[in-house]
């Protein structure tokens, strides 16, 4: 009931900041536009052949699909957030109270990418309203919109551990945003932001299969547009839920070390 | 001359306090640098993929492209080692009332919030970005004299005009909307458009940034120096440099107009 009451209060929190989010989503428009036009004249200098099996129309329906995925699975702040509650000693009053923090703060996760989603994806329908010609539609029927669900639900959930696990770096350093961007950078090429993955040779692909990363972000928009099937989708659905797992265990195991260092030293 | 000379005293202090802090921080200034090493390779790792399915793009080689990220680069990195903190900071000041100091200041405000901080790790990254540049450079067999050197030159100033213009007008938010901080990574979509060739970008979109945001010009118009000696250079640095004046005029109204809201709301 009470974590009912925090889903809400987390919607609440999110609506404050509408005006900002929406200008965000403009912003988060243009690198894709970008990256659009780019593509455009690659297939436009290649006459037009397909890139590993990509037309253009599936090249751009990729990244338009990426932009949907990433409002509504990549958390906006959330790290930076609990980084400064540890930092500022917020946490305090929260240990006080009969909640735990980290369900706490993976209930707001949720309720803020869906109020998040609810502004900005109304700058996507603009670009897809003009895009129209340019986009293919997913052609696997429910079953494969199910499985891209649950997948772009572990996807979500791989991104919240990371951000949380890197937020508990505060607990031992007082600044965390080099380590923080470190990882951002790694996560921003190997997830499949700026190009599908599956254009890069097998030896990359291979390695990348064992990485979290396609996890967070690729594997799933790879599903709903059917370049996934048979075993190579159930071995990827495996090792997306480990990766799920270890990382709610390393969430956990970095919260409690955290957190009794925390009260060693507030004492 | 006597205001030039006051100025330079102050901006003196400022670069004697900013080493100061960064070399009592130095592995920190070390993982900057790193961060910001990793984000410039994997653009060029991005170009890697890209041009293993086509030799050009635009119009534009491998290599010419290769010399457009580096100016890219360059132009970005001096942005930031000059102004960037300031302009990240000017939300805190505004929300916590702490600009008030500033505007007592006996030097113009917009100065004092806009240079009080500089970056030194970004000196040693746009260093980076300009041997990319003259690596570009030798790779493509061109030998550009003084004149277009030094033209060149100008045009990584104006740029570096136009970079403080965007991202100050992003941090002005703050004063109108809440927390604009996250917003002002809006900065880096924007002026990623400048990486790759102008005749990339169509319609209005293309119109829209080369016009009236003029982040596509920024990197392009100093790039096509080099690249294409043959070409007068006048267009392009007149377009450049009318563009740079209404942007950074457009700053100074959007202080104006903001020094204005916050003298109201504090009252």
């Amino acid at each position: 009931m009470k974590y009912r009451q925090l889903f809400a209060l987390g919607i609440q929190n999110t609506l404050v900041y509408r005006w900002n989010f929406l200008l965000r989503s403009f912003f988060g428009l243009v690198p894709t536009a970008g990256a659009i036009y780019v593509w455009n004249a690659l297939y436009h200098a290649r006459g037009g052949e397909s890139v590993a099996g990509y037309s253009y129309a599936q090249m751009v329906t990729y990244l338009v699909s990426m932009l949907v995925a990433e409002s509504l699975a990549t958390p906006v702040e959330d790290e930076w957030e609990i980084a400064a509650d540890i930092r500022e000693g917020r946490l305090s009053a929260f240990l006080l109270r009969p909640i735990d923090y980290p369900t706490y703060r993976l209930i707001l996760f949720p309720s803020a990418r869906l109020v998040y989603t609810a502004v900005t994806i109304w700058p996507i329908v603009l670009l897809v309203a003009i895009m129209w010609q340019d986009l293919v539609l997913p052609t696997g029927g429910l079953g494969m919109w199910c499985v891209a669900a649950v997948s772009l639900i572990m996807a979500g959930l791989i991104q919240f551990f990371i951000s949380f696990a890197l937020a508990t770096l505060a607990f031992w350093f007082l600044e965390i945003s080099t380590l923080v961007f470190i990882f951002f950078s790694f996560e921003y090429f190997l997830s499949g932001r700026l190009f599908p993955l599956d254009i890069m040779s097998p030896a990359f692909r291979e390695i990348s299969a064992l990485l979290p990363f396609q996890y967070e972000m690729y594997f799933p928009v790879a599903i709903l547009l059917g370049r996934l099937e048979g075993a190579p989708l159930v071995q990827g659905l495996c090792i997306q839920t480990a990766w799920v797992i270890v990382g709610w265990l390393t969430t956990r195991l970095m919260w409690s070390r955290g957190l009794s260092r925390y009260q060693a030293v507030g004492g | 001359m006597n205001a030039l000379r006051k100025y330079s005293e102050v901006y003196g202090m400022f670069l004697r306090n900013s080493l100061i802090r960064d070399m009592s921080f130095k592995a920190n200034f070390l993982l900057w640098i790193a961060t910001e090493l990793l984000w410039f390779f994997g653009q060029l790792l991005f170009l890697e993929v890209i041009f293993y399915y086509t030799d050009e793009m635009g119009g534009w080689s491998k290599w010419q492209i290769v010399l457009l990220i580096g100016t890219h680069q360059t132009i970005a990195q001096t942005f930031q080692a000059l102004f960037y903190m300031n302009l990240m900071n000017l939300p805190e000041l505004v929300r916590t009332g702490k600009l008030d100091t500033f505007l007592l200041l006996p030097i113009d405000s917009q100065f004092a919030v806009s240079s009080r901080q500089l970056g030194l790790d970004n000196v040693v990254t746009a260093i980076v970005g300009l041997a990319i540049v003259a690596f570009s450079a030798v790779k493509l067999g061109l030998h550009p004299g003084p004149l277009t050197l030094i033209l060149y030159g100008v045009g990584v100033i104006l740029g570096v005009g136009v970079h403080y213009a965007v991202m100050f007008v992003l941090a002005s938010l703050s004063f109108w909307i809440v927390r604009a901080q996250g917003l002002m990574h809006g900065y880096y979509s924007l002026v990623s458009l400048s990486r790759y060739p102008e005749n990339i970008y169509r319609g209005l979109f293309g119109f829209f940034f080369t016009w009236v945001i003029p982040v596509i010009l920024v990197a392009n118009v100093p790039a096509r120096l080099l690249t294409w000696p043959l070409e007068s250079p006048v267009p392009g640095m007149a377009r450049l440099a009318v563009a740079t004046l209404l942007a950074l005029g457009a700053s100074r109204l959007v202080w104006r107009a903001a020094l204005r809201r916050y003298g109201s709301a504090s009252s």
